[in-house]
């Protein structure tokens, strides 16, 4: 169990009976007979499982919060339990690759928007649960966990699982908003992945605030851009799942996103950095997924382009910048 | 699916007229406004929050455009104490915001009055008067007559009159479901969702389905067409009610809708257009309106509340695509439609509809000429637009059953949520889009018009499409050889999506190119004064109107067939 998700469960468990899953039966031991996950202790309310049947069997309501490399397995070994009836809320903030049967991004270099899905599409497409929504925002897990007051936004096209988030998830410390647009709320969170890794990287060039204010308002315009190409709209992206969370990013060095931004910069290569992290940092794969769709669509993203160059084609992170800075932006902001 | 065309006797699955749905809809004719009406005060009510005060604003917003309709587009099926009726609402509305002596609940009564009024005039007017009898005799004179004509032309002399040699399945041919269709049919109820392309399609469809021994469907019909007589009797022979596309006001849309929906919920087989009108681009729907498809999911959620919870209770989806060689209609509706999305300077042809010389004219050539009509009938779905097979059970995408009334539970009762049932029909419509693609049937004159048409774009690469249909027709030709080796590209890759069960095709499509594209030229838009593709003197192919050859490519608009080109 991830530690946004103890996060999460930790919240749920101060009104509801909470049932969590997890795929290694010794954190299912942690969790029943110590009430720790990782160490950490946790609501001795919530029980654990490895059985997706018994927990579908008995929650109406379900909190995926997987990381978005296990997503689709998790979400297919959970299919054949899943009803129409069930309400199925995510919060894992990555895209999925979706092409034809044997084929590969290697192969093909331009994708268009049917090849990608948005972790809420995985599900439609995956199961028969209907009623889908997701979680996304400044969440910070540590500090959740450490009880400090935060927000998020619940997003789903249908009220009642707005509502019903609400009514979960809301305590004194934790405010919940809704949004209509999930595919909007969705890809806030996850293209702010792509600067928050930008922010790393300034960070480790040793440059001050105003470059990352720069950075960040650019990059808002950006993740505007290619949200609204990708099906979002520009309402969701300014706020808290957007700008919230962009604005909490780019400042946590906690952020896996961040810390390989920041080792780039501090010249390690892309290899050393994803062998020595435990989990995938998001922004990585969703960097390459967006260079691939904004060459299918003939549109232009610098700052996700030079990344990619940096990333995957030994570009030096000085001449990226050197670049972004003689880009010709001339207009400050001409999406609202 | 069956390949072969069906042509056989279905027996009627309800032999006594009694017992159809549709009889005793009409015998309880009374009643069934009544409820109507009833129902719909209720959603009225519950729309202004029993909020007195916006009950009112609605009534004189009603009131209002009343007025204004019975002053600017009266018609003649309009009853003649139109006038009357709402001037007596307006006196009663007048007289009730000014009397100071009445209080607060005497009010609302009194609006209420009105409303009660009002949804009952509108519950009757909307209300189909289906007579067994004339039904009879609609059903004769369509088959019978048909038949005649058809055996006419194509069996010489005197024996022609009595001849049975051909019938109407001849040139209609029905594939598809047919079986399931007919088992659902009699174990729940139907509602049938067919494409929309020409005006001949509710009659085509009415035959379909007593062909298919199906008793008659109720469907919504214009009620300018009721301003005709003779189209009057056969609109009520067919179990039409009436869609007055005049009346916007909140309390006739409700009415309509809960008329729609009572009557699926008591078990009568319905038809929709969802396309709302004939599709103006020659393309398959891809936005349906909703209002009427709403009706249908939310009749099933009622049925689920009444606990009926079994297959008698279930509501199916059917989707019908409907293919042509030749639209009638074609020229002024691909002018009405390139007036309303382009730049084309507006000018209205002659409705081809308009007048019935020209209506038997067409019917004289269709049954003596022959151009073939394939009517597609689709995997019926549930509500939320799953598979069902013919006990009516739901299954989802990977064959496991499901129970259709989850989708209407939560914390383990079946709810009223419309804001879920508005997205749950949202989800419908887009299942009912993808079907209508994958029961498409792909003619030889489709194929000839969209590869002529997509030649001829890639030659004038840099007009736009406005700009495009502008050329001057004189000026375009295509060379033969040129035009099927295309053409062959272009059937390869329907042959491809076929495999992928992502359309159909006609068995006509099975023999050698030259043959298929003759076929094609043969058939394109045949009674058109002008053709929209002809092979001239020298073998290679012309077109004398490119706006009509651009409405029957749009028939393959969707697969992504344009990205060979």
């Amino acid at each position: 169990m991830g530690s946004f998700g103890t996060a999460i469960a930790n919240i749920l468990a101060e009104k509801s009976k909470v049932i969590a899953f997890a795929r290694r039966a010794e954190v299912v031991d942690e969790i029943n007979h110590e009430h720790k996950v990782d160490g950490l202790a946790i609501n001795p309310i919530i029980k654990g499982t490895q059985d997706p049947q018994y927990l579908c069997e008995n929650c109406d309501t379900i909190f995926f919060m997987v990381p978005s490399a296990a997503f689709q397995e998790v979400i297919r070994s959970f299919s054949p339990y899943l009803y129409p009836y069930h309400l199925v809320i995510h919060g894992t903030k990555g895209l999925c690759l979706n092409l034809p049967e044997g084929q590969k991004l290697s192969q093909i270099q331009t994708i268009s928007r049917e090849n990608i899905l948005t972790m809420s599409e995985v599900i439609l497409k995956e199961t028969v649960a209907i009623r889908v929504g997701c979680l996304a925002g400044p969440n910070l897990a540590k500090e959740l966990y450490a009880g400090q007051p935060a927000a998020t936004v619940v997003a789903s096209k249908y009220n009642e699982v707005i509502l019903e988030g609400q009514r979960l998830l809301r305590t004194d410390k934790f405010q919940v908003y809704g949004n209509s647009d999930i595919v909007g709320v969705e890809l806030s969170g996850v293209l702010k992945n792509i600067i928050a890794i930008a922010a790393g990287a300034l960070a480790g060039m040793g440059l001050g605030e105003n470059a990352k204010g720069l950075l960040i308002s650019r990059g808002m315009v950006e993740l505007v851009y290619l949200g609204n190409a990708l099906g979002g709209s520009v309402k969701s992206f300014i706020g808290l799942a957007g700008i919230g969370d962009l604005v909490a990013t780019c400042n946590s060095t906690l952020s896996r996103n961040y810390t390989v931004g920041y080792r780039l910069a501090k010249g390690e290569k892309l290899e050393e950095i994803q062998a020595s992290m435990e989990e995938v940092a998001e922004g990585i794969n969703t960097i390459r997924l967006m260079k691939a769709f904004v060459e299918g669509r003939g549109m232009r993203a610098p700052i996700t382009e030079n990344l990619y160059k940096v990333l995957f084609e030994d570009l030096k992170i000085e001449d990226a910048l050197q670049y972004l800075m003689k880009y010709p932006f001339s207009v400050d902001v001409d999406f609202l | 699916m069956a390949e072969g065309y069906i042509k056989h006797q279905y027996e009627p699955i309800l032999p006594q007229k009694d017992e159809w749905p549709v009889v005793k809809l009409s015998k309880n004719r009374k009643d069934f406004v009544k409820k109507v009406a009833e129902a719909s005060k209720k959603s009225v009510l519950e729309i202004t929050g029993n909020n007195t005060d916006l009950l009112k604003e609605e009534l004189e917003t009603t009131l209002y455009r009343e007025k204004l309709r019975i002053k600017q587009n009266p018609w003649a099926v309009d009853p003649d104490d139109d006038s009357d009726f709402w001037r007596k609402v307006r006196q009663v509305l007048v007289q009730t915001s000014a009397d100071p002596h009445l209080n607060k609940t005497q009010k609302k009564k009194k609006y209420l009055e009105v409303l009660d009024d009002i949804t009952m005039r509108y519950s009757e007017e909307i209300a189909s008067n289906f007579v067994h009898t004339h039904y009879k005799v609609t059903r004769r004179i369509v088959t019978f007559g048909f038949a005649r004509l058809l055996n006419a032309a194509r069996v010489k002399g005197i024996k022609s009159l009595f001849s049975n040699q051909y019938t109407l399945q001849d040139k209609i041919q029905i594939v598809g479901e047919t079986d399931q269709i007919r088992e659902l049919a009699s174990k729940g109820t139907i509602v049938m969702v067919p494409t929309h392309f020409s005006n001949l399609d509710s009659i085509l469809i009415g035959w379909i389905i007593s062909v298919l021994g199906l008793p008659p469907f109720i469907y919504g019909a214009g009620l300018n067409l009721f301003n005709i007589g003779i189209f009057a009797y056969f609109m009520n022979a067919l179990g039409a009610y009436k869609v007055d596309r005049r009346k916007k006001n909140l309390l006739y849309l409700e009415t309509l809708k809960t008329y729609s929906s009572e009557a699926i919920q008591d078990g009568v087989h319905s038809l929709f257009f969802p396309g709302g009108t004939r599709s103006r681009s020659g393309m398959i729907e891809k936005k349906l309106k909703l209002g009427l498809l709403s009706t249908a999911v939310e009749a099933q959620r009622a049925n689920y509340q009444k606990g009926l919870h079994d297959v008698g209770g279930k509501i199916f989806i059917v989707p019908v695509t409907i293919n042509y060689h030749f639209v009638l209609e074609a020229p002024s509706l691909i002018q009405e439609y390139l007036s309303i999305t382009g730049q084309e300077r507006y000018y209205k042809e002659r409705d081809e509809f308009s007048t019935s010389y020209k209506i038997s004219k067409f019917l004289v050539k269709f049954f003596t000429k022959g151009s073939d009509i394939s009517v597609s009938i689709g995997k019926a779905m549930d509500v939320l637009g799953n598979y069902v097979d013919t006990a009516g059970n739901s299954f989802d995408r990977h064959g496991r059953k499901i129970d259709t009334r989850d989708y209407f539970i939560s914390n383990g009762k079946v709810t009223v949520d419309s804001q879920r049932e508005e997205e749950y029909t949202h989800h419908l419509g887009r299942r009912i889009v993808e079907e209508f693609h994958i029961n498409n049937r792909v003619f030889s004159s489709h194929l000839v018009a969209f590869t002529a048409f997509q030649l001829i774009k890639r030659e004038n690469r840099k007009l736009d499409l406005y700009n495009l249909l502008r050329l001057p027709e004189e000026d375009i030709f295509l060379v033969y050889v040129e035009f099927k080796e295309a053409c062959e590209m272009v059937l390869n890759r329907i042959f491809e999506l076929e495999e992928a069960g992502k359309l159909q095709v006609a068995p006509h499509m099975r023999q050698d190119i030259d043959s298929i594209i003759n076929h094609g030229l043969d058939n394109v838009g045949m009674y058109h004064a002008k053709r929209p593709l002809i092979k001239n003197n020298n073998g290679n192919i012309e077109t004398q109107d490119l706006s009509v050859l651009y409405f029957y490519h749009n028939r393959l608009i969707g697969y992504d067939l344009e990205k060979l080109f």
